[in-house]
């Protein structure tokens, strides 16, 4: 027996360590038979993250209790519906804790029409695990699962090999799948991804090392979870932090309240104020326990700067030197959850950090086929499915790409009939010029040193933007039929996002060039876009489709080009 | 590993939870025209008042806090609600279905799926209706009951206060839709990812005032199987029943006489998260509502009850 001050000793000391902790949110991902539920169960069982009255529930409710096996599938079904017809609908959040650390799985269905739970569940989640069933290897939905997870952003997945008893514990089949998972995931932006063949339903490599898997020399699954490293998965060299609420109690205090989005704020630090683009320094980060000298992710602080300036929710705070991009137009990735289809014609409205502005979808670029990567045309976006968009808002976001920044590179769009929830998006890229007031239209890549008349003199004719379709074969005779002609030229074919073709069209038009945009995909968005950036008289748009031929096409270019005094300098 | 570049700028479980929780605070006052938090007295309310008072430092908490007083609460809770209110300035609003109360609602004739349902989730929506709160924080977990696990933070309520698991909106990072028509409500459950062991742990850290009821202490009890029923109002007694002084306390708090207290010797916090952690038995169990029928706090959610 010890005595009651050395137990209290212990507990304190127990306690102590608890709060210490840190904190790993996980998704998993699997099909009905891949076992996905006996595994969750089979970690909170383990973990003793489980009561026993639920487990006295379940024991009531297992069906065929065989051999005193429970179906830890019943600890993790909640809602009457899906125990009535079997399967799991929706995503359910359950926790456990190690000595380590605590954990909150995302647990989401892996049926195809669930894209929609899964993305949601990955939203939050630093780690996702997929499960794959060892006699049916990887199967369309793995892939499915592996790409949502990159998506949406998951810097670690694991890849569980379950039922790995129901094959002799081979280390073939194991080596097998691995090699073909992996062969897709290269296509897939995953920086960490690890295997390990298990058995759920008999315990192998879940919470210990199993011993009939003596060729397996990774770590369980728990140990895994318990000391995969993500404190720097978080970005936190650019600050960015989304005004909430501003907070004045009296005449003395301003403060704005909100969540470190990225970055880290102190005091002292310049910030610059989104979109008025005024400048202060922070005064002071106050919390409820007192000022703090840093705010890194995910705190929640109120900020006081220097001078009076004018900011509200919706605002955003950034370096000066880094700020996000300030845009009215954006590229993004949608994963569509509505019933209704994405409708081109309708408003939306999206929210982004902590503004909610009027939006619409002006085009929809291409749908992925999520088990094979392949990029189709799209009239609409349906539920579940993911497409690349492009979107016009009516006041600007301050934007960063999602790969770089989860906070504000993320937003949803919200249907203002039904006001139902209708698609997560991420951003992929933003227009170069429109209503950006870091990159105003009065200096746009052209503004060198070498005067325009001097660069022409030296290129020996004037330069222009060709935006033809009919792809790079044709672009390709465009341009040797102008180079011939003494035209210095360039052709750009390859399939790349708008944004990225845009720069690359102004930047090579800006050096003397004859570009010649004749990419696979073209948009009416680039386009327009395209011909606003450049002066009209040096912007030329070939419907190659209405020539015969590429020369044809070439000819009536060079006239074209010359009857606007476009000439090479005779050689 | 890049442990130098990261040290010192990660938070612990607790305030990682903590500034979750804060940030959805400052969300629904935000983005609501009248919010209101359901202040119960019980342990994740006192949590969930802390956090407020957290979220708008210095300022004050800028929504009023609301009790559904059953008439059948501890004497010990109704003392510690107005004394706790007092001290952190906070505005109380009590409201109890009167009409009920006096026409003699009671568990013990009516059962407690009924009387819940009168003075519970009837007056719960009488006073939401009665205030024209559309948005209702509350202090409910998803790791409480297996029907919540799904819940989502912002809860959608139609115009008659009814859950409809259905027709929930996706959650995605830290973005809620709280976009509602005319009579339609949310309810928000910024506590949604912690556990009991967090709130404990949480009131531990911070020192956060309880109900005494939760320490352990001899009481006047009826032993009913391996229930104790708290001598709080005159309980009916079963043949061979008797009042005894029995050293425990309350797990949960609800009306007295629904709410089993446990045997225990636990009369400081270290020793209820021991306690906890070696009785791993479910907080709910000694309430007697949640085993009426197998989903039983289910159904009383899609009635409009938390």
């Amino acid at each position: 027996m010890t005595s009651p001050s050395e137990a209290q000793t212990g507990i304190e000391q127990f306690l102590r360590r608890e709060e210490e902790k840190d904190l790993l949110r996980f998704i998993t991902a699997g099909s009905v038979d891949d076992g996905k539920s006996t595994l969750i169960g089979r970690l909170l069982y383990d973990s003793k993250g489980v009561y026993e009255d639920q487990i006295t529930s379940i024991r009531k409710a297992t069906v065929n209790e065989t051999a005193g096996a429970l179906d830890f599938a019943l600890l993790t079904d909640g809602l009457r519906a899906e125990r009535e017809q079997g399967i799991t609908i929706d995503v359910a959040y359950r926790y456990f804790a190690t000595p380590k650390r605590k954990f909150i799985i995302a647990d989401t269905p892996g049926h195809e029409q669930y894209t929609r739970n899964m993305a949601t569940g990955a939203s939050t989640a630093n780690l996702a695990i997929v499960l794959i069933d060892a006699r049916n290897g990887v199967l369309p939905q793995s892939r499915r699962h592996a790409f949502i997870a990159s998506l949406l952003g998951i810097h670690h997945v694991v890849v569980a090999v379950n039922k790995m008893d129901l094959m002799d514990y081979s280390e073939q089949v194991f080596n097998r799948i691995r090699a073909e998972f992996s062969s897709f995931a290269a296509q897939l932006n995953i920086p960490d991804l690890y295997f390990i063949p298990v058995s759920a339903l008999l315990g192998d490599n879940i919470v210990t090392k199993s011993d009939r898997m003596p060729w397996f020399e990774g770590a369980s699954l728990l140990h895994h979870l318990e000391t995969v490293h993500i404190a720097s998965d978080r970005n936190l060299s650019e600050m960015r932090f989304p005004v909430q609420l501003v907070v004045r109690p009296n005449q003395q205090f301003r403060g704005y309240a909100g969540q470190v989005a990225s970055g880290v704020l102190r005091p002292g630090d310049p910030v610059m104020v989104l979109p008025s683009g005024r400048t202060s320094r922070v005064k002071s980060i106050v919390t409820y326990d007192g000022e703090v000298t840093r705010a890194f992710p995910p705190m929640s602080v109120t900020v006081a700067l220097e001078d009076e300036v004018d900011v509200s929710r919706g605002n955003m705070l950034a370096p000066p030197s880094h700020p996000p991009h300030v845009t009215r137009c954006i590229d993004a990735r949608l994963v569509w959850m509505g019933d209704q289809p994405l409708d081109l014609r309708r408003q939306y409205l999206i929210k982004h950090t902590t503004q909610t502005v009027k939006a619409q979808v002006r085009f929809i670029r291409y749908r992925v086929n999520v088990n094979t990567l392949e990029k189709l045309p799209a009239p609409e976006l349906r539920l579940n499915e993911i497409g690349t968009v492009v979107i016009d808002t009516h006041a600007p976001l301050f934007v960063d790409q999602y790969r770089r920044n989860r906070a504000t590179g993320s937003f949803v769009l919200v249907d203002p009939v039904s006001n139902a929830t209708v698609a997560a998006g991420m951003v992929t890229g933003r227009d170069p010029r429109v209503a950006d007031p870091t990159m105003p239209e009065s200096q746009p890549a052209t503004e060198g040193r070498i005067p325009e008349a001097e660069r022409q003199q030296r290129v020996g004719h004037a330069s222009a933007l060709i935006w033809m379709n009919g792809g790079a074969h044709i672009g390709f005779a465009v341009e040797s039929e102008l180079f011939q002609r003494g035209y210095l030229t360039h052709v750009i074919a390859a399939q790349t996002d708008g944004s990225v073709l845009l720069e690359l069209a102004h930047n090579l038009t800006a050096a003397g060039l004859i570009t010649i945009c004749a990419a696979d995909f073209l948009f009416e968005v680039e386009r327009e876009r395209a011909g606003a950036l450049t002066e009209p008289e040096r912007f030329l748009e070939v419907n190659a489709s209405a020539f015969t031929s590429p020369e044809e096409a070439a000819q009536a270019i060079v006239r074209e080009l010359e009857a606007r005094g476009i000439t090479p300098r005779k050689v | 590993m890049t442990g130098s570049t990261t040290a010192g700028l990660t938070l612990t479980h607790l305030r990682m939870l903590e500034a979750e929780s804060i940030h959805i605070l400052r969300e629904v006052a935000a983005e609501f025209q009248r919010p209101v938090m359901l202040y119960s007295i019980g342990k994740d309310s006192s949590v969930m008042v802390r956090l407020a008072q957290k979220a708008f430092h210095p300022g004050k908490i800028p929504f009023p806090l609301l009790h559904v007083d059953t008439t059948y609460k501890f004497r010990e809770m109704i003392e510690f609600r107005d004394r706790f209110c007092a001290d952190i300035g906070a505005r109380l609003i009590v409201h109890t279905n009167r009409a009920a109360v006096d026409a003699g609602a009671n568990p013990f004739d009516l059962g407690t799926q009924k009387c819940c349902g009168l003075l519970k989730t009837r007056a719960l929506l009488d006073a939401l209706a009665e205030g024209d709160f559309d948005a209702a924080i509350g202090g409910a977990r998803r790791d409480e009951e297996k029907s919540r696990a799904k819940e989502r933070v912002y809860s959608f309520r139609d115009s008659h206060g009814q859950w409809d698991p259905k027709n929930q909106r996706p959650e995605l990072w830290n973005l809620f839709n709280s976009r509602l028509n005319p009579g339609e409500s949310i309810r928000v459950f910024p506590l949604s990812n912690w556990t009991e062991l967090d709130v404990w742990q949480y009131i531990h850290l911070e020192n956060i005032p309880i109900v005494p009821l939760y320490f352990a202490k001899e009481r006047e009890m009826i032993v009913r199987g391996s229930s104790l029923i708290p001598v709080e109002v005159d309980i009916p007694l079963r043949p061979g029943e008797r009042k005894e002084r029995v050293m425990c306390r309350m797990r949960s708090l609800g009306c007295s006489p629904c709410t089993g207290a446990i045997y225990s010797e636990a009369d400081t916090l270290p020793k209820i998260i021991e306690e906890m952690i070696l009785v791993r038995r479910s907080e709910r169990e000694n309430r007697v509502i949640d085993f009426d029928q197998e989903g039983s706090m289910e159904l009383k959610k899609r009635e409009g009850y938390f």
